[in-house]
């Protein structure tokens, strides 16, 4: 391809990805911003992928786009018309849409001169050349690090560090959703074509998941991606009514989602105790060492994102008799179309309550 | 400086801008999120950019990686930030 035709390629993308970035927040309908959204982080995989940055087009892709606008959506699903209760501006006087306004330009103009000082800046680095200091000490001990992709080496051999409190950030994200209360009511159970569907994605997305997550070692993939594509076969299940979703119960669910930063820190403090540093791994051992990490971080932040969707912990006391009549009615063939378990409206407003 | 590098990290800056000028103005909990989250998305947009190093060479891993971190961490914020969201909305309806 020439270089005139990527040109165009670029600028097309570019004004695509920057007029969807502006649509999805100018949209007063937040369902749709949701979904314009989706779409944005969509265009941001292609352009990363021209980019030459494959890893990080397979994760944004999965979890920016796909994971992100699925929590966005299940939280607007909480909203019959689109428009959030809390912090809404919706009752303000005359005067007050007057100061409203005032500020709205300034704020405006601060985030202008931001974005072109930041472009200024931008621009004046690369200006400067490139830095090829850390690229080369990278290349130069790639073949020490037990994997041949270096940007899972960084990830998990030369910046291990980084990711074992990223899955520490995970894990308090999890407590905080488990803190915060009870999920959200389940969906309806499916009708004959997606629960035909169901039965081919659910098994591939968790082979392929087993694959990015194998082929981490020398290709683009790794335990995030992996991670997200196996969170996204409990999503497929959640939405056809599945409550569980294939999450185990009570305290096998909080080891699965702690298993990622504990694998992490016992394989850390082991190295310790043999004389190495925290988490300089000795290279003969330091694939097997990079894989066992990664499985456990792939469960961990599955579990973590199936449970961020859910909303918080299934109710597996409230609801069992619903879930396991869910389940039957799976095996012996979808019944009739029944009514939403417990309806978005009622469950957390009780009619004739104030309007909120 | 290659024309690639600049355009993608000058569209980066851009849509920073945006997204922090709907995050501060923004008319509800969720649209804020969403603000956020767009604005993560033009930081990594930079990042990405400034690990480009043309056709020919290979770009260099340690942004991608970073980048990567960003994408789960920003994620579990998403998912925090809508918890909390839908606790408050509770709240106000039991309150």
């Amino acid at each position: 391809m020439n270089s005139t035709t990527l040109l165009v390629f670029d600028a097309l993308l570019l004004i695509s990805i920057v007029c969807l970035a502006w649509a999805s927040l100018a949209s007063s309908d937040i369902r749709r911003g949701v979904i314009l959204f989706m779409a944005f982080g969509l265009l941001l995989a292609v352009a990363w992928s021209r980019l030459q940055a494959p890893d990080v087009a397979l994760a944004e892709a999965a979890i920016g786009a796909g994971l992100s606008g699925a929590l966005l959506l299940s939280a607007v699903r909480r909203e019959p018309d689109g428009v959030s209760r809390t912090g809404g501006t919706a009752g303000l006087n005359l005067e007050k849409s007057r100061f409203h306004l005032t500020l709205k330009w300034i704020v405006t103009l601060l985030c202008t001169a931001l974005a072109i000082t930041l472009g200024w800046a931008y621009l004046h680095a690369l200006g400067l050349g490139p830095h090829d200091g850390l690229p080369r000490a990278i290349t130069e001990n790639l073949e020490t690090s037990g994997v041949s992709n270096p940007v899972t080496a960084v990830l998990l051999n030369f910046r291990a560090w980084d990711t074992l409190l990223e899955l520490a950030v995970l894990l308090t994200a999890a407590l905080g959703i488990l803190a915060l209360g009870k999920d959200s009511p389940a969906y309806r159970p499916a009708g004959v074509v997606y629960e035909g569907l169901i039965r081919w994605l659910v098994p591939l997305l968790i082979l392929t998941a087993g694959y990015l997550l194998w082929v981490g070692a020398h290709a683009p993939g790794g335990a995030f991606q992996a991670g997200a594509t196996l969170a996204a076969a409990g999503v497929v299940l959640r939405l056809a009514g599945r409550h569980r979703i294939g999450l185990p119960a009570g305290t096998r669910l909080n080891t699965l989602m702690a298993a990622g930063v504990g694998v992490f820190l016992l394989i850390g403090l082991a190295l310790l105790l043999t004389g190495r540093p925290f988490l300089g791994y000795p290279p003969a051992l330091a694939g097997v060492l990079i894989l066992v990490i990664e499985t456990a971080a792939m469960l961990a932040i599955a579990a973590t994102l199936v449970l961020a969707f859910a909303g918080g912990r299934p109710q597996i006391d409230v609801h069992s008799s619903t879930a396991g009549k869910l389940d039957a009615s799976a095996t012996s063939g979808p019944g009739p179309a029944r009514p939403a378990v417990a309806s978005e409206t009622t469950d957390h407003c009780k009619p004739g309550q104030k309007p909120c | 400086m290659l024309t690639a590098q600049w355009l993608y990290g000058l569209a980066g800056c851009l849509v920073i801008g945006i997204g922090l000028g709907n995050a501060l103005l923004g008319s509800s909990l969720l649209k804020r999120v969403l603000a956020i989250n767009v604005m993560g998305a033009g930081v990594f947009m930079l990042l990405i950019a400034v690990a480009y190093r043309g056709p020919d060479l290979n770009p260099d891993p340690v942004p991608h990686a970073l980048v990567l971190t960003g994408i789960v961490v920003a994620v579990s914020a998403t998912a925090l930030a809508l918890a909390l969201a839908r606790r408050l909305d509770r709240e106000q309806c039991d309150g």
